[in-house]
């Protein structure tokens, strides 16, 4: 029996050689198929004695593992290497910007008052609205603010008839709010705010016709100008998200307050003006059938333009209405 | 209110420095709006008097001028002023003083010494403008500092007071309000009783009695109307921001400043027999002051003499009888007249005097007769003639009831611990009386006080006074309950979160707009109308917010914005036999390339479905939904072809399309806008889910392609599966639409899946077939459609 151990080496340099699987079935072939080299000698077995056939078998067994061997590795090897060739062919610039459409984004007195309600909702404050196009009686009368009274001249108001006016403040909303609120049988403790448009006849650098406030009202049994104190002081560090900032009490009037005070707060050394509030004037309780003897309320107004101006270091008031989207698309 | 520092502190006598006394009153509620130094700051300026001027020798517009300064010797001192000349006594600055941004050194002028300057008004920082050297008065000391002589170490205070409280719109009130703030004491001077020198008199009728609870009037013969004014009588009125008119204006102005009384004087010889007040009669009129000739109303209160009215009380004078320069005999007035009475008057007028302002917030009927007084000698010093005795007619004045103070209420409105004999401290220095029984105070309130009617006025003074800055802030004790939290309720946060992320930028517009938007683009031919619009554009309540999106937009365009997705939420305004609705809308528009220009995408414009899809967003809808249903519509607005009515579970709730090709040409834009409307009310509401059994069994889908009419609206024929709920069709969609070759004209071809299931059983083809014979079978009968080959 010729030696077939020189096979191994041949095989291993076919395969080595073959470029691709195509070549390697081919070189395969030339010692595996069926008219391969190794099978010639497995067939060439029956020719020699039984004595003979068992070490012949086992030479020939010995070379057929390592020839199979030497394919395997070879097969992996052209695998890997063609996988890598797909790999490279299919690698992109993942630096290219992302097929998109633009980004939307709200307006920055929405952002505010997003931040208003999530604030007072934490504490268990539930919104309530009201009308836009507002009686005079809700407006004024139900707030303290009789016909001809001086304060009246404190709104510019904007009339749509005798009995109907654009509403000067979200005020009248404590009003309609605690009058509903009986009619269905609630009692105190109230406590909402009243986000919304506002309109005076006013327009210049830092007035517009149109602009937004938040009314908070707190009635309880024992709450307290003390209270209104904490409450806006804690809700407007939390809103800047700055502790050092405190709250400084004006005395001032409201018909629908009283004592009533200007809230303004500390800044950049200074005091600024961010709006009004007071404790629950007896008149306005008497007016929606609340015993000012038994229950206690606060209420306050927030400018919501004000505190984003603040907030976001917006300087110029008419920015907000003049809707420049080189404006807007900064409050993503 | 406008008044001088200085004049204040004669009244009260306060250790605090003016921002101190400034601070103290803003943070008291009378509202220091602004204080101002009545001159710059400024040093060794004098009064001088100018002994000779001679032309300099070398420059024409030059003097060189001999300046007696109270020294020895004269200084030489050259001047450019125009008005310099000998004799004139004006400020001069000497060597070393420190003018606003120049300081005075001796100097040549053009080869002359000048020693100094001569000053203007100007450059004392007195008034922004001035030409020519201040002249003084002759009787002014040469050699006095300018600042003694002219009062010039003073502040003009502003104060923005709230109007409760007009007791302070005098400096006597403030003065008061200072001193309960401060714990100063006032210092009024007494007012001379001047004993009478004729018996004249004025009889006055008193008609409104009500109106007028008080009348003083008091005849004064033989004045010099002609006299000067006195140079610190002119100086505190102007201070006030009032201008010298005639002395005996000067006068009663004077009085109302210090005292609060608003005066009137009449010139006695136009008076036609004796006074009355009464209201006005019908056809009335009157020539007030201002030039003014007014119909008099019938709740307008006059004063009268028997040939008419005369002035509108408490408002303004009569021109026929004002005093004038040649008056020798007035009659003075000082009156009570009711705020509800005053209120509104001049208002209704256009305009708003001194006398009208305190009227209508009330003036202190308990210094009616003093006022008179004081202005009485005030007359007599500066004018002579002879006091008459007073007329005075005086009825039911307004009751000061006694008002309780509870320690209990106090303590528990303001949330702080205060002893009663804290309270009662601060009552003493607001000068209330009381009386004080088991921690209750009985407040009687001041006649000047119109404020103090209820407890909480008594607790909003103490607090005040107390300080408002010494009440702590602390946080509010309470139970705690959960809030509600409706599933089945959007916020509308919700829908502006996905219009976000759908690419749209919220904007807010104005609520009003202009009266041709709603007219034009919508149609609506009576909005509701602002009586007081801001300006002619924003005069009408909107019905729609699609104007503003389009102003919006065009704004946007104008500063080269190529594209725009733009939504807002907001009110919109309708009225219906006389009541106003308004109802919450979602609003869209979309302008430009569908997606921002890009390498990734080819750049195509925005259309109507694109839109469609944001508006099925919001609407909670996709192709499965069967609530929602779209319906060809025209809208004044939008384009005919391209107009759908968005209804929700069979009621319309918005409009979606693109804009009208003439409005996009009115408009100006280049391209076509897509715009939608929806009812927010109607979209926040949303189902709570509900389970149902999910089939284990899986589902058969079939394909198939139908030939029909090009006019029938896939809508309609999704529709009509959908209601005949055939068995085992679950869910039918369309995933093609094709017209062209191999389709008849006038004919498409859409191509449905079709999704059946059985929950109980595997479906077998036969099961399919007939599901599926159905369903062409209900498309013939109502479509015509055909099965495609």
């Amino acid at each position: 029996m010729a030696d077939l151990t020189h096979l191994i080496a041949e095989a291993e340099a076919d395969f080595i050689n073959s470029a691709s699987m195509n070549d390697l079935e081919i070189a395969k072939a030339k010692y595996l198929g069926k008219s391969g080299s190794l099978t010639d000698a497995l067939k060439g077995l029956g020719k020699l004695s039984a004595e003979e056939r068992p070490a012949a078998g086992a030479v020939i067994n010995v070379v057929k593992q390592a020839i199979e061997a030497a394919l395997t590795a070879r097969r992996e090897s052209i695998l890997n290497a063609e996988q890598a060739k797909q790999l490279s062919q299919e690698s992109i610039d993942v630096t290219l910007p992302a097929r998109a459409q633009s980004q939307g984004g709200l307006h920055p007195v929405t952002l505010t008052l997003k931040r208003v309600e999530e604030l007072f909702h934490s504490i268990g404050f539930e919104v309530a609205t009201g009308p836009e196009i507002e009686t005079d009686f809700y407006n004024f009368t139900a707030l303290n603010i009789p016909e001809d009274h001086p304060a009246r001249a404190m709104h510019d108001t904007f009339y749509i008839d005798e009995a109907n006016v654009l509403r000067t403040h979200t005020s009248p909303v404590q009003a309609r709010y605690m009058e509903n609120a009986l009619k269905n049988n609630q009692t105190p403790p109230f406590k909402i705010i009243a986000p919304g448009r506002v309109y005076r006849v006013d327009s210049d650098a830092t007035h517009s016709p149109m602009f937004h406030q938040v009314e908070g009202l707190w009635v309880d049994e024992d709450i307290s100008f003390a209270n209104l104190k904490g409450v806006v002081q804690d809700f407007l560090q939390k809103f800047f998200e700055r502790d050092d900032l405190t709250v400084r009490f004006r005395p001032s009037f409201f018909p629908f307050t009283e004592p009533s005070a200007e809230m303004d707060m500390s800044w950049n050394g200074g005091w600024l003006e961010i709006g009004g509030c007071g404790m629950v004037h007896p008149e306005v309780f008497k007016h929606v059938n609340i015993d000012s003897e038994k229950y206690r309320g606060f209420a306050f107004g927030l400018g919501i333009e004000r505190l984003t101006m603040l907030r976001y270091g917006v300087n110029d008031l008419r920015h907000f209405f003049n809707n420049d989207l080189r404006f807007l698309s900064q409050f993503k | 209110m406008q008044f001088s520092e200085n004049w204040l502190r004669s009244l009260v006598n306060t250790d605090l420095d003016s921002q101190a006394l400034s601070h103290a009153l803003t943070m008291a509620g009378l509202e220091v709006e602004e204080m101002q130094p009545v001159a710059a700051s400024f040093s060794k300026v004098v009064v001088a008097r100018i002994i000779s001027a001679e032309k300099h020798p070398d420059a024409d517009r030059l003097q060189v001028c001999q300046v007696d300064v109270g020294l020895s010797a004269p200084l030489q001192i050259v001047c450019g002023a125009a008005n310099a000349r000998a004799g004139l006594i004006a400020p001069c600055a000497l060597v070393g003083a420190e003018l606003p941004g120049i300081s005075i050194k001796q100097a040549k002028v053009r080869g002359v010494e000048s020693f100094g300057m001569m000053c203007s008004s100007k450059e004392l920082g007195i008034t922004a403008e001035a030409s020519g050297l201040l002249e003084l008065d002759n009787d002014a000391v040469v050699g006095q500092d300018i600042r003694e002589h002219l009062d010039l170490n003073d502040h003009l205070f502003t104060l923005k007071l709230t109007p409760n409280r007009s007791d302070c719109l005098s400096l006597t009130g403030i003065a008061r309000d200072v001193a309960a703030i401060t714990g100063a004491t006032t210092q009024f001077a007494a007012i001379p009783s001047l004993a009478t020198e004729h018996s004249d008199v004025k009889q006055v009728m008193v008609n409104e009695s009500v109106a007028c609870p008080r009348y003083c009037g008091r005849l004064i013969t033989g004045i010099n109307a002609q006299a000067t004014t006195p140079a610190w009588m002119v100086k505190r009125l102007e201070r006030s921001g009032l201008r010298s008119i005639s002395v005996v204006v000067d006068i009663t102005n004077y009085v109302l400043l210090e005292l609060g009384q608003p005066m009137h004087a009449f010139d006695a010889a136009k008076l036609d027999g004796d006074i009355s007040v009464r209201f006005a009669k019908a056809g009335e009129s009157l020539a007030l002051l201002n030039d003014q000739t007014i119909e008099l109303k019938a709740d307008d209160l006059v004063i009268a003499d028997k040939s008419g009215a005369l002035a509108l009380a408490g408002v303004m004078g009569g021109q026929a009888s004002a005093v004038s320069e040649t008056t020798t005999d007035i009659f003075l007035e000082s009156a009570f007249f009711t705020p509800a009475v005053i209120a509104g008057k001049a208002r209704r007028l256009g305009f708003s005097t001194d006398s009208s302002y305190r009227f209508e917030r009330g003036v202190d009927f308990g210094n009616t007769r003093n006022a008179i007084e004081y202005a009485t000698s005030l007359v007599k010093t500066l004018c002579g003639g002879q006091v008459g005795p007073i007329t005075e007619v005086i009825a039911a004045l307004p009751a000061r009831d006694p008002v309780k103070l509870r320690m209990s209420r106090l303590v528990s409105v303001l949330g702080i611990s205060l002893d009663p004999q804290s309270v009662a401290q601060l009552l003493t220095q607001l000068g209330f009386a009381f009386e004080s029984a088991d921690d209750v105070f009985t407040v009687a309130p001041p006649s000047y006080r119109f404020d103090i009617t209820i407890e909480e006025d008594l607790i909003e003074e103490v607090a005040r006074l107390h300080g408002y800055d010494h009440i702590p802030a602390t946080p509010p004790v309470a139970a705690l309950n959960m809030l509600a939290a409706p599933e089945q309720h959007l916020h509308l946060n919700r829908l502006r979160d996905g219009l976000v992320a759908a690419g749209y930028q919220e904007v807010v517009t104005y609520s009003f707009v202009d009266e041709g938007w709603e007219r034009d683009l919508l149609g609506n031919h009576s909005p509701i109308k602002l009586k007081n619009p801001i300006a002619s554009n924003l005069s009408v309540m909107r019905t729609s917010l699609w104007g503003g999106l389009l102003d919006t937009l065009t704004y946007n365009l104008n500063r080269k914005q190529e594209r725009a997705n733009l939504f807002e939420i907001g009110a919109v305004y309708h009225q219906q036999a006389g009541a106003y609705h308004e109802t919450t809308r979602i609003s869209g528009l979309a302008y430009g390339s569908a997606m921002p220009e890009q390498w990734a995408t080819a750049t195509a414009d925005i259309d109507f479905f694109d839109v469609k899809a944001n508006v099925d967003s919001l609407l909670g809808a996709d192709s499965s939904t069967k609530h929602v249903v779209y319906e060809k519509a025209e809208h004044s607005a939008l384009h005919p072809g391209q107009t759908a009515r968005v209804l929700l579970n069979g009621k319309v709730v918005g409009w979606l399309g693109k804009l009208h090709p003439k409005w996009q040409q009115h408009y100006g834009f280049a391209k076509s806008t897509y715009l939608f409307e929806l009812d927010a009310d109607a979209l926040v509401n949303r189902m709570l889910p509900a389970y149902q059994e999910v089939s284990k069994l899986l589902p058969v889908r079939r394909d198939l392609a139908i030939v029909l009419d090009e006019s029938v609206a896939v809508q309609s024929v999704l529709s009509a599966i959908n209601e005949e709920n055939i068995p085992l069709i679950a869910d039918v969609a369309l995933f093609d639409l094709y017209q062209g070759k191999g389709v008849p004209e006038n004919k498409k071809s859409l191509a449905l899946s079709v999704l059946m299931h059985d929950t109980q059983k595997t479906l077998t083809d036969g099961d399919a077939d007939t599901a599926i014979a159905n369903l062409l079978q209900l498309l013939q009968i109502k479509f015509d459609a055909v099965l495609r080959n």
